[in-house]
């Protein structure tokens, strides 16, 4: 099969080149090797987009572990997030990806199976009477099975609770995509685009840089954001307050202060994938 | 020797024609990306791996067919057990080209081997089944390439020798269906994959469409080539196949049973396939068409009087490998999509594009059984005559 796909004729939105091709995997490069890479990557997407684009690889900072909050009595269903996040992470325009979806559901009736959810809801003004919103992301599960499926290894969970992708190893199989309980990978069905002003030049290998066709990618919890102090861009552009974020480790942290003192809950415990997105009701 | 040279050369062109269709399309695919495909996020699976589950089964099935030709002497099957394993080896090549065109990076495969390569061993199932599926490969052309070079020297091949092959082939051929299927029954986000019952379901439905296939094949052989299979050796198949249609239909209905009567929320996409779910349709009608044809085919292989007389078990092995088709194909693969984990019913239906790509494969898969068929009946006409000389 190996060899089969090596003569295969490459994807045409890359040129073909040695150091590209074999390319390594992230984990098995030294930070030297890693340096060289981000080089090339930032030279190709100075040739796409035109601009001068940086890719960071900032490593876990230690003692540190991610956790997210949901808080569904304020969430009002307006979609900001999903829009910073589209924006934050340079996800395509078109074809559009979203790494958030927020679930329209009726008050009063079932809701923990999610068959009947809203995904396409287009109301005048929300929040709609009768209807409540769950946002839904990548729940960053501390047993996921997007990450026990995967044939090479091109996804793995991060020392501080992030699952990321090594876009360049990802062979575009989608097993991730199939084995994920929460919808949360998305896979790039043509090349992705964005238009050079709109693209955000402050990135991580392993988050939001440029993309390719033909890979799966998924939130990050804005890696290249929070490993350097900063939080997600849905928490930040969230006007209802609905969104918490920090560290799981600290005992002070909002995150932390949350989950001891509200009813939380996260989705779909029932498989057993413990996710460190925890939804709670303040009210 | 295929006796008609023009007929071969039609078939041959014919074969060609559908390759380069399918290699066009295949080119245009890797242009514009998979978006040529109707898979999107919610059904991202579809066709190509559809086919790819098919197939396995039908590779699996190719040597399971055979081997009691070898363990119990059954001299009418024994004559064929050569044309079983090169079947085994087109389907396995067609499986994998399957699911070499369902990638979004393909140049990037070397990716999954080991040492140079970062294999998820033995975490992630589609490994363990790539690692069955190519030693099925191997072990199939080691018995089909040791009879080849005997049978070119003149000799009778020494059965001792590939004993243990033959032997290894049995629970292999079980192993790549199995991995298959658990390649499925292992994800957790998809109630209608995750069932127990999917290993022995799809070992069962492979027992009904392999032979079937073989059954067609063998006919043709015996048509086009002075190789003699006997009737009675296509009515024991024939026999086997209405236990393995009788089998899976007993699954089925097992399955059927356990969702609905249960009636958790899993049983959606049973719902959505059978029935349909909250006004969407798309599948009913051709679950409804395999299970009928199966449910036919069955009656005609169960009774003598059908499954003994060649048009009627023609027509069974028909239906049995278009209902086979649809229900471990698109009955199968899509469902698991459906609703999505969201709760979004997104509809499949592949696109001409995914056609063009699949057809291009079983093409390509016919041509190379045609070539090797071609290549085998000389030396082994050759070898079956001066076999019976000497026994005379």
């Amino acid at each position: 099969m190996g060899i089969a796909g090596a003569l295969l004729p490459l994807s045409s939105a890359e040129a073909f080149s040695f150091s590209a091709f074999f390319q390594k995997h992230f984990k098995e490069m030294s930070d030297e090797e890693i340096k060289r890479v981000i080089k090339r990557l930032e030279e190709e997407a100075l040739k796409d987009y035109k601009k001068k684009i940086s890719i960071s690889a900032t490593k876990p900072l230690p003692g540190v572990k991610f956790g997210y909050g949901l808080d569904l009595s304020r969430c009002i269903g307006c979609r900001r997030c999903v829009y910073g996040c589209v924006e934050e992470n340079n996800l395509s325009r078109n074809p559009q990806v979203q790494w958030i979806s927020v679930l329209k559901l009726k008050k009063g009736k079932k809701w923990i199976d999610l068959e009947g959810a809203e995904r396409y809801y287009d109301p005048k003004k929300v929040p709609e009477q009768d209807y409540f919103y769950v946002p839904v992301q990548c729940q960053q599960c501390e047993d996921p099975p997007c990450v026990k499926v995967c044939p090479t290894q091109a996804t793995w969970k991060e020392p501080d609770g992030i699952v990321v992708v090594d876009y360049n190893w990802c062979i575009g199989c989608r097993y991730c995509m199939a084995a994920c309980p929460y919808g949360a990978r998305h896979f790039n069905w043509s090349k992705p685009t964005i238009s050079p002003d709109e693209i955000n030049t402050d990135t991580h290998y392993l988050g939001n840089r440029p993309r390719y066709e033909g890979v799966v990618e998924k939130c990050t919890f804005c890696v290249q954001r929070t490993r350097v102090g900063r939080y997600p861009a849905c928490v930040e552009v969230c006007p209802a307050g609905a969104r918490k974020f920090g560290n799981l480790l600290d005992p002070e942290s909002e995150i932390r202060k949350a989950i001891q003192n509200k009813r939380v809950f996260r989705l779909k415990e029932d498989l057993n994938t413990s996710p460190t997105f925890f939804y709670f009701f303040s009210i | 020797m295929i006796k008609n040279g023009k007929l071969f050369g039609v078939w041959m062109a014919f074969l060609i024609v559908l390759i380069v269709v399918g290699i066009v399309a295949y080119a245009r695919q890797t242009g514009v990306g998979h978006i040529s495909s109707a898979m999107r996020d919610q059904v991202s699976w579809g066709f190509f791996i559809s086919n790819y589950v098919f197939f396995v089964g039908v590779a699996a099935a190719a040597v399971l067919l055979v081997v009691p030709a070898y363990i119990y002497h059954f001299k009418p099957l024994k004559e064929i057990v050569l044309f079983g394993e090169m079947a085994a080896i087109v389907a396995v090549i067609i499986a994998i080209l399957s699911v070499i065109v369902d990638l979004g990076h393909a140049s990037r495969l070397w990716h999954i081997l080991p040492l140079i390569g970062k294999m998820h061993f033995p975490n992630s199932l589609l490994v363990w089944n790539v690692l069955f599926l190519n030693g099925y490969l191997i072990i199939n052309l080691v018995l089909v390439g040791y009879a080849w070079y005997m049978m070119s020297q003149g000799k009778e091949y020494n059965l001792a020798l590939v004993w243990p092959l033959i032997l290894l082939s049995i629970p292999w051929a079980v192993s790549i269906h199995t991995s298959t299927a658990f390649v499925f029954s292992g994800v957790v986000a998809r109630p209608f994959w995750n069932a127990s019952i999917l290993a022995p379901r799809f070992l069962a439905s492979a027992f009904c469409s392999g032979p079937a296939i073989m059954l067609i094949v063998f006919q043709l052989i015996r048509k086009y080539s002075k190789v003699e299979i006997e009737n009675r050796a296509l009515f024991k198949v024939a026999e086997l196949i209405a236990y393995a249609i009788g089998i899976n239909l007993f699954l089925l209905g097992a399955e059927i049973f356990k969702e609905f009567y249960s009636g958790s929320i899993h049983k959606a996409p049973l719902q959505y396939l059978y029935f349909g779910l909250h006004g969407n349709y798309q599948l009913v009608p051709w679950i409804w068409i395999a299970l009928l044809f199966n449910s036919t085919a069955f009656v005609l292989f169960l009774l003598p009087k059908t499954r003994e007389k060649l048009l009627t078990m023609n027509i069974g092995a028909a239906l049995v490998i278009i209902g086979v088709f649809i229900e471990k194909g698109i009955g199968f693969v899509i469902p698991g999509f459906i609703p999505d984990t969201l709760g979004e019913i997104y509809q499949y239906w592949p696109t001409l594009s995914e056609f063009m790509i699949t057809v291009g494969i079983w093409a390509f898969g016919a041509l190379l059984y045609t070539l090797m068929v071609k290549f085998t009946l000389p030396v082994y006409s050759a070898t079956l005559l001066s076999a019976e000389k000497q026994s005379r």
